[in-house]
């Protein structure tokens, strides 16, 4: 891991120097313990900053469209930036999304891809040390050395902490580069695909309810969700609309059932599983079940796949004539 | 009306009440038709228009269920019909998503339909909506989605 840290810094240093991007975007360490912030480095003396560890849990694609949008009020000539990123599987994957949803262009991004061996959940993380809050954490490649708030000690094994997106993973190297940098990954995915929704399936009707209310009444809608997912560029989301006003602004279940429907809704055809809202909910909602439910749905009834090519068309702006109907009931 | 007012009603007393979003070009016409040709159909039903069912946003059936109705029908022209050649099979996608999704959380199967119905089939349509009907009512009053506007009024 520290190889591979050193080798991004010197790449992110060369690629400053001889005027290939202007801006690189990358993880540094942040305040909190076990959290790295995204940061934006602009010249080679800046390079030390970025950090590579098994903390980036961020989705990095999340903050390229704003680089590309023309500054407001400003007069005359703009030229986009030249802008570089670093992307595991996932990341890659949203902005392979993104460029489809013409979002970033193309021909001004560089890619650095790095094969991914998965991220720390943070929450998995407190449970196993049995507190909340965390005062100190130290990470290595296999393992995190933990202190909580109350003083508890803990070393725990990263495969025992990894992030529930990580242990499915399929796509754990970048689907789209142009510069890969450390190993390929050797861990395969530990869990079988769906696992989780389709155990979910299987109970009845009554409980599922329940299980929702019981999950989504923790909500505070505070939104960190939509701003933590590449796919949530709305420049007015529904969620803040207000002709048509889709939802209240009131504690009523129902407007927090309409919001999260909304959501893993407009993630249909999208998601690439990143797990990046999963590890911004402050309330440690399990969104993923609702996310994974739609990407699901999209393989099996559509045969499509999220976001692995520039060249396939995503699962709701394309049709094939013979799709299922089945769910209809007058075909 | 809302979930409140239907039990104010009492058992005996309540009928579903379901939003029908019918396209202009084939259901809304079918629907005219069965008017026209006075075949009797429930009254239970509240119709909306709209261009196309590719027009509808799977919002408006989610909207629908939490401000009230009882059971959504949605109904666009055949596949190979559609005004706009394409629009329903771009919906029927979202479609099937979004009805597998609330069943996924718990909102029962029943109280959401989709059909397509052309502008000839007036007969056909009457017998939809008597089908919608009965299997809204199966399921009674809707509760899950439904706002309390009153609690927080
Ligand atoms: S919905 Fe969550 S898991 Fe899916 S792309 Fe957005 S942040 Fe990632
Ligand atoms: S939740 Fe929907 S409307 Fe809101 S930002 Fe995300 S995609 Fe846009
Ligand atoms: S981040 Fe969590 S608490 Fe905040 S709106 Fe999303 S689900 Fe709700």
């Amino acid at each position: 891991m520290k190889q591979v840290e050193e080798t991004l810094r010197q790449e992110v240093a060369k690629l400053l120097e001889d005027g290939t991007i202007d801006v690189f975007v990358g993880h540094e360490a942040a305040s909190l313990p076990l959290k790295t912030s995204p940061c934006f480095v602009r010249s080679p003396k800046e390079v030390d900053r970025l950090v590579w560890n098994r903390i980036c849990t961020s989705n990095l694609a999340t903050y390229l469209p704003q680089l590309f949008k023309r500054p407001v009020g400003l007069k005359g000539e703009w030229t986009p930036p030249k802008v570089g990123v670093v992307a595991k599987g996932c990341d890659s994957r949203s902005i392979v999304g993104l460029i489809k949803e013409k979002q970033i262009p193309r021909d001004r991004l560089f890619i650095i891809g790095i094969g991914c061996e998965g991220m720390i959940d943070r929450h998995s993380v407190g449970r196993a040390l049995g507190v909340v809050g965390l005062a100190d954490a130290k990470v290595d490649d296999k393992s995190v050395q933990v202190i909580g708030t109350d003083g508890r000690e803990k070393r725990i094994d990263i495969a025992d902490v990894l992030a529930a997106s990580c242990r499915e993973c399929q796509h754990r190297e970048a689907v789209l580069s142009n510069l890969t940098i450390g190993e390929t990954p050797s861990s395969a995915p530990e869990v079988s695909h769906y696992a989780n929704v389709a155990e979910f399936e299987s109970k009845s009707p009554q409980e599922r309810w329940e299980h929702w209310v019981g999950e989504l009444s923790r909500c505070i809608r505070c939104y960190a969700c939509r701003q933590a997912c590449p796919n949530c560029y709305c420049e007015e989301c529904f969620a803040e609309e207000t002709a048509p006003k889709w939802l209240g602004v009131t504690t009523d279940l129902s407007d927090v059932f309409v919001f999260h429907l909304g959501r893993a809704f407009h993630q249909a055809g999208r998601c690439v599983d990143c797990g990046a809202c999963v590890a911004a909910c402050p309330q440690g909602i399990d969104l993923r079940l609702l996310n994974q439910k739609i990407n699901k749905d999209v393989e099996e009834l559509f045969e499509a796949q999220v976001s692995l090519s520039l060249e396939e068309a995503e699962a709701l702006s394309s049709f094939r004539m013979e799709d299922d109907q089945s769910f209809m009931t007058e075909p | 009306m809302t979930k409140k007012t239907n039990e104010k009603m009492g058992g005996n007393g309540w009928e579903p009440r379901i939003v029908a979003f019918l396209c202009n070009w084939c259901s809304y016409a079918g629907a005219d038709l069965a008017g026209v040709s006075r075949i009797q159909y429930p009254p239970n039903v509240r119709v909306i228009r709209v261009p196309c069912s590719g027009r509808i946003n799977p919002l408006f059936i989610v909207k629908a269920l939490q401000t009230g109705a009882d059971g959504v029908l949605v109904s666009g022209c055949h596949p190979g019909d559609c005004h706009y050649i394409s629009g329903n099979l771009y919906a029927r996608r979202k479609f099937a998503l979004l009805k597998s999704l609330l069943e996924y959380v718990g909102i029962e199967p029943q109280r959401v339909h989709f059909s397509w119905v052309s502008a000839a089939e007036g007969p056909r349509f009457a017998e939809i909506l008597g089908k919608v009907t009965d299997s809204v009512r199966s399921v009674g009053p809707a509760s899950k989605m439904i706002k309390k506007f009153e609690e927080v009024a």
